[in-house]
């Protein structure tokens, strides 16, 4: 006979409003075992919690059901609030307030609730004691992309002591902000405050650093993570080269660089940036003649430090790791989406990105605003906000950081062209950063830039000019503006690989392919997954302050994690009776690789290998395994009493 | 009074339960007629609960897993997707029409989707009637 308590949570009215808690109480007490059933107005505050556990004394308590919010929310807070009163795996939730009062209304509700609350008794009933499963921690980090929030991330771990392997797709690290050529709203130069950084992430004695590298493999599970990571060929070797630039002179091959969108060429044996970490040349396979068997091999006859090695292979590693970082940034909107505002059709349209290495002083044009054209200084720009974002058609989402970066574009082209003239489409100004809405100010007063609410109509080549059409939806007037060059803000979405990361990780992305958190509120920076956390971009698009925040919050994380020598892990694992016939069904369909065989080949699990998904219970033809607290038997009567 | 179905959802614990908790913090209406068990894989789910289920009065049974690919436990949805085919054979021989059993992958982001296909299929069942094999 087991004595089970029933607590139903008003949550205030966000469930009392809709269900008749007390009809609710009143129902549950009539059910076989329970012994004890109360409402109260908000079960989590501490007089709630305090509630419970005295009842679980008065009434001797040995199981407990809390009708209230979903389980994702508090099954934690209320196992933990009565852990030393009650085996936490005896306590359960029923989900009466998203599953329920937030989607239906009256008696509906109500009986809905009671069904709910009766079936997670009968769970209860059939619950086991159970203990956590300990498990070792393998006290290493990786940390995925190597941009700012990779690089803080890492640098947070690594500065707690503990060893971290950051992997970078790219020949360096640095990621976008190495890109970027001033910083809102302080004007910041984005490389001098990047660079050193880079520099001591890559000099940390517990960073391993792999650039152009890409993780290809995840197993295992929080603590125990195996990761085979593919070492791309550079061809170089990274030690001995000194970056001294000799081969690049001798390569004869000349393509568009990566780094500023193919607005400045580069060799075949190249550096990405000048401040690249590492600094060492690579060689791209694609248009390097040396690598196909005919060699051209110009580089190396000139390469004193004998640093280039045409038959490098690339290298697959694994390491064990007990959390992952993921760090994997964003890139702009696909521009061949966007065909209405002309972009990749007319060489002075080009986006923010684009506009910011053409600002930048190491940029194709050292600075110089042109028309790209005809090289010639551009005097009249309009900068477009919104350039598919916070669009149905196109992405419906804010990317956050746009009106901001193009106030700074409008206000170092006022700097860098004095007589010209800055227009700035937009639909809202979002400034919601520390010293952001002084910024626009300043940028909107000071440097007389015109800002115009609207969103351009047409976008069309005039002769030399851009012609951009719309309505200024303040003054009421249609505008048009003859223009030397156009900058679109570009929506941020995520790296085009990041579905094949979510994949390998097991991780869940949003509908537009952002990672996704635990909760958006409380657990911002971790995953469902237990293990895996987030920085950065990939989560959603957000500035660099944001990036950095979040990062050394993941870092945190990771560092409370390794503070424990053994971790717990849930044992609801599955259990394996006698009468296994040795048929190997489960053997074989076990994602897991936990079941395993005996001499007799019978079949048998390591509990610390079982997540306890069940795919083996549902297989099993002779019924040999169970899945404590998720038994058949339970199952079964939860379905009958919500049919009863 | 018109017919109320009775129907049975088993929703798999990473993608489905929370999408449908996301179609409540969402506050997406939909018809009260689903009550909800959770189990932690659409993989966990043996044809005999389905079997229970009608054989106790249900008029549907939901099942809600994870997109293909998308698994917690890699593949457990794989083997629900098989298993549900088999099970809507099954009750086709038994004389109950298949279209009262339906699978739906519903991500943890899905929470209009979610709300939507529950809101069609309690629909298709009032169309349905009620179970007649049960009587």
């Amino acid at each position: 006979m087991a004595r089970i308590g029933v607590f139903v949570c008003h949550c205030g009215l966000n469930i009392a409003g809709v269900v008749d808690v007390k009809k609710v109480a009143e129902e549950l007490i009539k059910e076989k075992d329970v012994v004890y059933a109360t409402t109260y107005t908000y079960m989590c505050s501490d007089p709630g919690q305090n509630l419970i556990r005295e009842k679980i004394k008065e009434h001797r308590l040995d199981g407990v059901v809390i009708a209230a919010c979903s389980p994702s929310m508090h099954e934690e807070t209320f196992r933990n609030a009565t852990r030393d009163l009650i085996n936490p795996y005896r306590v359960e939730i029923a989900n009466i307030r998203e599953q329920d009062s937030w989607v239906h209304e009256g008696k509906d509700a109500t009986e809905k609730a009671i069904k709910i609350t009766k079936s997670l008794v009968e769970k209860v009933r059939g619950n086991y004691e159970l203990e956590p499963i300990k498990i070792d921690v393998e006290k290493r980090a990786l940390v995925i992309g190597g941009g700012i929030a990779g690089i803080q991330a890492s640098l947070d771990i690594a500065d707690a002591g503990y060893e971290v392997i950051l992997v970078e797709k790219e020949p360096s690290i640095g990621g976008r902000m190495a890109q970027l050529s001033e910083t809102f709203p302080t004007l910041d130069c984005s490389q001098c405050i990047l660079t050193p950084k880079m520099v001591l992430a890559a000099r940390h004695p517990n960073i391993k650093l792999l650039t152009y590298s890409e993780v290809t493999g995840v197993d295992g599970y929080v603590g125990n993570f195996k990761v085979r990571i593919k070492k791309k060929p550079r061809y170089i070797d990274v030690d001995k080269c000194t970056a001294c630039g000799d081969c690049e002179d001798a390569c004869i091959v000349v393509v568009p660089n990566e780094f500023d969108f193919g607005r400045k060429p580069r060799k075949a044996i190249y550096i990405p940036f000048p401040q690249a970490v590492p600094a060492a040349y690579v060689i791209d396979e694609q248009s390097c003649l040396g690598i196909a068997p005919l060699r051209c091999g110009e580089c190396a006859s000139v390469c004193e430090a004998n640093a280039i090695d045409y038959d490098m292979q690339p290298e697959y590693i694994e390491e064990k790791v007990g959390a992952i970082v993921v760090a994997t940034g964003y890139d702009l909107y696909d521009k061949n989406k966007l065909v209405e505002y002309g972009y990749g059709e007319d060489a002075d349209i080009i986006t923010s990105l684009e506009f910011e290495r053409m600002l930048s002083a190491s940029g194709p044009t050292q600075g110089k605003v042109i028309k790209p054209s005809n090289g010639k200084e551009a005097k009249k720009i309009v900068f477009v906000q919104c350039a598919g974002s916070r669009d149905k058609q196109h992405k419906p989402y804010c990317s956050s950081i746009c009106c901001m970066y193009t106030a700074k574009h409008a206000l170092l082209f006022k700097h860098h062209v004095k007589d010209g003239e800055a227009y700035v489409f937009y639909i809202d100004i979002r400034a919601t950063g520390k010293n952001y809405e002084e910024f626009i100010a300043r940028v909107m007063e000071e440097e007389r830039i015109n800002y115009i609410r609207g969103k351009p109509a047409k976008i069309y080549r005039q002769g030399d000019k851009i012609v951009v059409e719309g309505v200024d939806t303040l003054l009421g007037k249609s505008v048009k503006i003859e223009a030397d060059l156009v900058v679109l803000a570009m929506a941020i979405v995520p790296k085009k690989d990041v579905k094949e990361i979510a994949k390998l990780l097991k991780v869940a992305t949003d509908e537009h392919g952002f990672f996704k958190e635990a909760h958006p509120k409380l657990r911002p920076v971790e995953a469902v997954t237990r293990g895996i956390f987030f920085a950065g971009c990939g989560q959603a698009p957000k500035d660099i302050p944001a990036s950095v925040a979040q990062a050394s919050a993941a870092a945190s994380k990771v560092i409370a994690m390794f503070s424990h020598d053994k971790l717990e892990k849930e044992p609801i694992v599955a259990r394996f009776g006698d009468a296994c016939t040795g048929c190997r069904t489960c053997f074989y369909i076990c994602p897991f690789n936990a079941i395993q065989l005996d001499s007799n080949g019978k079949a048998y699990n390591i509990p610390a290998l079982c997540e306890g998904c069940g795919v083996c219970v549902a297989a099993c033809p002779v019924g040999n395994i169970k899945l404590p607290n998720y038994d058949d038997e339970q199952i079964k009567k939860m379905v009958e009493v919500v049919l009863e | 009074m018109s017919f109320e179905p009775k129907i049975v959802a088993f929703l798999c614990n990473w993608c489905a339960y929370a999408g449908a908790d996301l179609a409540g913090v969402s506050r997406l209406k939909y018809p009260a007629n689903i009550i909800p068990i959770r189990v932690l894989c659409s993989g966990r789910i043996d044809p005999e609960f389905i079997l229970h289920a009608f054989r106790n009065g249900a008029d549907g049974v939901f099942i809600g897993g994870c997109h293909p690919g998308d698994c917690h436990y890699i593949k457990g949805n794989y083997h629900a997707r098989r298993r549900i085919l088999l099970t809507k054979k099954l009750l086709k021989e038994m004389g109950i029409n298949e279209k009262r059993l339906r699978l739906e992958w519903v991500s943890a982001t899905e929470g209009r989707k979610f709300a939507n296909v529950v809101s069609q299929f309690v629909e298709e069942i009032r169309q349905l009637g009620p179970l007649e094999a049960k009587k």
